[in-house]
């Protein structure tokens, strides 16, 4: 149950954005320049930070639809989404995408735990100031969306195939675009 | 030091803004909503919400700036934010505000951590739905910004003086980009 009147048969954060347009509209915004606005990183790349982050603040609906939509654009590879979720590190990409991702992380636990140290090493993997920059919000932007989404206990649905069927739509039409689609869309997926 | 090369001679969150102009216009507009859109409580009361996520998170621009919009708006009583600041459940603010700034302490430590009491408690001094939606959010949206400014290491300033200047503009002409 929601911590509030939301409107119903929305799951994650579709309730709330649902509930209150005037917020959802620089949100979603937000999330289409970062996610899938023109950048040398990859879409699917920075849906990798967004699930990454998503599941380290340990919010479900976020990174199982954010993984759904890396996934997608990887080419249906979930396998690698699970791996970077469990070790980074150790995850078939790319050294760059590695040495992001650690600053990610430190941003989610507070932004003074970037330090000079892992901008460097990020810089020496080939990353450029306007990745790293995007890096650092992303990961912030996700640490408003996490805490929105559990701060109102919004629900989120069990079945797979559901996120399949919705990262298919964000995917292809955007996050504001996507918001305005019917909320049973994913009964066709 | 900044850790990307952000424009120089610009304070905190305003230089990365200026860095990125795609993503500053969004991020503008949802504070600007949320902290002066028409809505309850006060501006003053969001902005004391605002300055108060961002004592806890530690970042000192967003603290200090957000401190002095609210001390603008409640027309110069700093001793009242920083009595906020301090122990909310203390500072002579309405039972209302002191739940809903409850919610947003919890909301900055995890969403997880705010509880079903938590909100009955706030309901019962009066919040709508509404009120405890813009809590959470205004929470959220800080933790966002705090991790922004902190996360690139932007410029901050330490002359007070300056604060209470941007403390005033943000109070009087608000969040939306201007010129």
């Amino acid at each position: 149950m929601p911590h509030i009147s939301l409107p119903e048969n929305l799951p994650g954060i579709r309730g709330p954005m649902a509930f209150r347009p005037e917020t959802a509209t620089p949100l979603n915004e937000l999330a289409d320049v970062l996610l899938r606005g023109p950048s040398t990183l990859s879409r699917g790349e920075r849906e990798l930070i967004a699930t990454v982050v998503s599941s380290q603040n340990d919010c479900r609906y976020c990174q199982t639809i954010h993984g759904a939509i890396a996934a997608h654009h990887l080419g249906g590879n979930e396998a690698l989404v699970i791996q970077v979720k469990a070790d980074s590190e150790r995850a078939a990409i790319s050294d760059k995408l590695k040495a992001l991702l650690v600053i990610a992380g430190k941003t989610a636990e507070g932004g003074k735990r970037v330090t000079a140290e892992d901008v460097e090493r990020a810089r020496q993997q080939g990353a450029t100031d306007l990745e790293i920059h995007d890096t650092v919000l992303i990961a912030a932007l996700f640490c408003m969306c996490n805490r929105y989404v559990d701060g109102l206990a919004t629900w989120a649905p069990d079945d797979p195939a559901f996120y399949r069927a919705r990262a298919a739509l964000v995917a292809e039409h955007g996050y504001a675009s996507a918001t305005l689609q019917p909320a049973t869309a994913h009964v066709q997926g | 030091m900044p850790h990307i090369a952000l424009p120089e001679g610009l304070p905190g969150i305003t230089s990365a803004f200026a860095y990125r102009p795609e993503t500053a216009k969004p991020m503008r507009e949802l504070a600007e909503v949320l902290l002066r859109g028409p809505s309850t409580p006060s501006s003053g009361e969001r902005e004391m919400i605002a300055a108060f996520v961002s004592a806890k998170n530690e970042c000192e621009f967003c603290h200090a700036s957000h401190r002095a919009a609210a001390a603008h708006h409640l027309v110069g009583n700093y001793e009242l934010v920083d009595a906020v600041r301090r122990d909310p459940l203390t500072a002579p603010i309405t039972n209302k505000l002191k739940a809903l700034l409850a919610i947003a302490g919890k909301v900055q430590q995890g969403g997880k951590h705010v509880t079903g009491s938590d909100i009955e408690h706030a309901r019962a001094e009066g919040a709508s739905d509404l009120e405890i939606h813009d809590a959470v959010l205004i929470a959220a949206a800080f933790c966002m910004y705090n991790r922004y400014v902190d996360g690139l290491a932007a410029f901050t300033p330490t002359d007070p003086a300056l604060y209470d200047q941007m403390g005033e503009r943000m109070a009087k002409d608000g969040y939306a980009r201007r010129g």
